[in-house]
C-alpha cells in the first residue's frame, strides 16, 4: 500500500457493516450505526447504542440549542460528524441540581446559577470532559452527532429493537 | 492496555525465570514455566507439555508467538483469555494466571491431550518478558503492522529490541492531556496511514479563572499518531466505565477469550472479526464492522478482527473487578441487552 485515505463516517455519508450468524443469535450482537440513530433522532435525544450494565454510550443527534446538562459523576463527549460548541457553568448549587448518588445526565430545569467557565468548540473527532460540577450546554449550527460516555440515567433512551440488527 | 493503568515500571527478570544457556547453533535461550517449555528456532517457537503420559508439542511460527506474547506482556493478561493460536494462551484470574495449551481445542481436550497450570502473575510475567527480551531481534517491533517491521524476526538470533518491547505507558486517570495526567502524542510522528488526519486541536475559550480548567483533546489526531498496533490505551475514564481505543492493522495477533461482554465502536476505516465460541471454539458469528458501527462481543465467545488499512477501533470496556465471577456463575447473561 502507497497512499491510504482514511475512512470515516458521517449523517449525509455512512456505511454499515453486516452482521453474518452462523450460530448464534444476532440480538446478542447489539449491532448499530450511529450515524444512521443520529439520523433518525430528535435533537439531543440521548439514544443508547452501547449498555454495559450501568454504564452507556450514546449517540447524540447535535442541531440548535440544547438544554442544561450536568451529572453527579464526569462525563465525556467524542464528536463523530460536525461541530459542536459546548458551554460549561460551575454550578454554585451542584448538590442541590444532581443528588450525589444519581447516575447519569440530569436535565436542568433552566439555566444554571454559577459561574460561566468558558466555551469548548469541537469538531470531527474531538473529546471533551464534562466534568462533574459543572453544567453544560451544547450548539449547533447545522445537524451534527456526538458519542456520549455516561451512566444509564433518567434521559436515556433504549430502543434496541428499533436500531439493531436482529 | 484496556484496564485501568498502573504506572509501574517493568521489574528486572529475577532469578524465578528458568532459562537455558543460549543454543549454540541458533543463540536463542530455551524457557521452562512448570510443566510448559518454550524454544525457538530460525521459524518456529514449540511449546511442550505432558499428557497421557507423553512429552506434547505444538509449533507455532515466532513472529505470531511474539506478537500474541507482546499483548500478552503489555495488557497484564488482559481480561480473561489471550488465546495465541487455536491451541495455547493464557486465562487471567487476576493475581494469578492459568497457561493452557489444548484446553480450549475441542478435540485435543475430548483427546486427554490438553494441560493447564496455574502460576502467580508476577512469575508468569517474568518469563514471559525474558522470552520477549531474547527472542525479538534488532529491528523486530512485535507492536508494529508487518509492512512497517519486515522480516527481521526471522532467523537465528541477531541483537535484541529492547526499546519496542518495554515501552513505558503512562497511566490514565481522567483523559490524557489534563495537567498531571497521561500525555499527549505530540511528539510522535502521525503514522503513514493517517497522513489525511486533521491535526487541529479543539477550540477552548475559558473565563478568567478558569485558564487550564476546560479540557479538551483531538482524539482522532492522537490515534493517528499511535506508533503500536491492536494495543489498547485508556483515554477516559467514567467510573470504571473505560474508552480504550486503539489502531488496527493486519490481524489481532491473538484470539481474545471474553469474561466479560465488552464493546466496539468502529472510528474510522473497517474491521472484521471472527467470533467462536469460547469454550470449543466452533464459528459463531462474522462481525464486518465500518465507521460508525456499534458492536457488543458477548461474554462467551472468543473473537479475532483483521484490518487491511489502519482504522480507529474504540474498544468500551467495563473494568468492575466482580464481573468474571458473575458471568461465569449465570449471575450475569453472556449477552448486554435482551430486546
Amino acid at each position: 500500500m502507497s497512499s491510504y485515505q482514511t475512512a470515516f463516517g458521517s449523517l449525509d455519508k455512512y456505511e454499515k457493516g453486516a452482521l453474518t450468524i452462523i450460530n448464534d443469535d444476532p440480538k446478542n450482537y447489539c449491532f448499530s450505526n450511529i450515524f444512521e440513530v443520529a439520523s433518525k433522532s430528535r435533537p439531543y435525544d440521548k439514544i443508547a447504542v452501547g449498555k454495559n450494565l450501568e454504564y452507556v454510550i450514546e449517540a447524540v443527534r447535535a442541531e440548535g440549542t440544547s438544554d442544561w446538562f450536568a451529572a453527579s459523576h464526569d462525563e465525556f463527549v467524542v464528536v463523530m460528524d460536525g461541530e459542536v460548541t459546548v458551554t460549561l457553568v460551575e454550578l454554585a448549587n451542584h448538590s442541590a441540581i444532581v443528588a450525589a448518588g444519581k447516575e447519569g445526565t440530569v436535565k436542568l430545569p433552566g439555566a444554571p446559577q454559577g459561574s460561566r467557565m468558558g466555551t469548548i468548540r469541537l469538531k470531527r473527532g474531538h473529546q471533551a470532559l464534562l466534568p462533574k460540577g459543572a453544567a453544560y450546554q451544547f450548539s449547533s449550527a447545522k445537524p451534527s452527532v456526538m458519542l456520549w460516555q455516561t451512566l444509564l440515567g433518567d434521559l436515556t433512551v433504549q430502543k434496541w429493537r428499533e436500531i439493531c440488527l436482529h | 492496555m484496556a484496564m485501568l493503568e498502573t504506572a509501574a515500571p517493568a521489574a528486572k527478570p529475577s532469578s524465578r525465570v528458568k532459562a537455558s544457556a543460549p543454543d549454540s547453533r541458533t543463540h536463542y535461550r530455551k524457557f521452562e514455566l512448570g510443566q510448559f517449555s518454550f524454544e525457538r528456532d530460525e521459524y518456529f517457537v514449540t511449546i511442550g507439555w505432558s499428557a497421557k503420559g507423553a512429552r506434547q508439542q505444538h509449533r507455532m511460527s515466532a513472529d505470531a508467538f511474539l506478537r500474541a506474547l507482546m499483548r500478552d506482556v503489555a495488557w497484564g493478561f488482559f481480561y480473561g483469555w489471550v488465546n495465541f493460536d487455536a491451541m495455547f494462551g493464557t486465562r487471567n484470574l487476576y493475581g494469578r494466571v492459568q497457561f493452557f495449551a489444548g484446553r480450549y481445542n475441542e478435540a485435543y481436550h475430548k483427546a486427554g491431550l490438553s494441560y493447564v497450570e496455574e502460576f502467580d502473575s508476577p512469575t508468569a510475567m517474568e518469563t514471559c518478558k525474558a522470552m520477549l527480551r531474547d527472542w525479538c531481534n534488532a529491528g523486530f517491533d512485535p507492536f508494529a503492522a508487518p509492512e512497517e517491521t519486515g522480516s527481521t524476526w526471522a532467523g537465528t538470533k541477531q541483537g535484541d529490541n529492547i526499546a519496542a518491547i518495554e515501552r513505558f505507558r503512562v497511566a490514565t486517570k481522567r483523559m490524557p492531556g489534563i495537567p498531571g495526567d497521561s500525555p499527549l502524542r505530540d511528539d510522535l510522528p502521525v503514522n503513514r496511514a493517517f497522513v489525511d488526519v486533521a491535526q487541529d486541536e479543539p477550540e477552548i475559550r475559558a473565563e478568567p479563572g478558569y485558564e487550564g480548567k476546560l479540557q479538551a483533546f483531538n482524539l482522532f489526531k492522537y490515534l493517528s499518531r499511535s506508533d503500536v498496533t491492536w494495543n489498547p490505551s485508556v483515554t477516559s475514564v467514567c467510573r470504571e466505565s473505560l474508552f480504550c481505543p486503539t489502531t488496527e492493522e493486519y490481524i489481532l495477533p491473538i484470539i481474545h477469550g471474553n469474561d466479560r461482554v465488552e464493546w466496539f465502536v468502529q472510528l474510522s476505516d473497517e474491521i472484521e472479526w471472527d467470533v467462536s465460541d469460547k469454550e470449543t471454539g466452533r464459528p459463531r458469528a462474522r462481525v464486518l464492522m465500518k465507521a460508525g458501527d456499534v458492536a457488543a462481543m458477548p461474554a462467551d465467545i472468543r473473537h479475532q478482527g483483521f484490518a487491511t488499512k489502519r482504522s480507529m477501533l474504540l474498544v468500551w470496556e467495563n473494568a468492575r473487578s466482580d464481573l468474571p465471577k458473575l458471568y461465569e456463575s449465570g449471575q450475569l447473561k453472556p449477552y448486554p441487552v435482551e430486546f
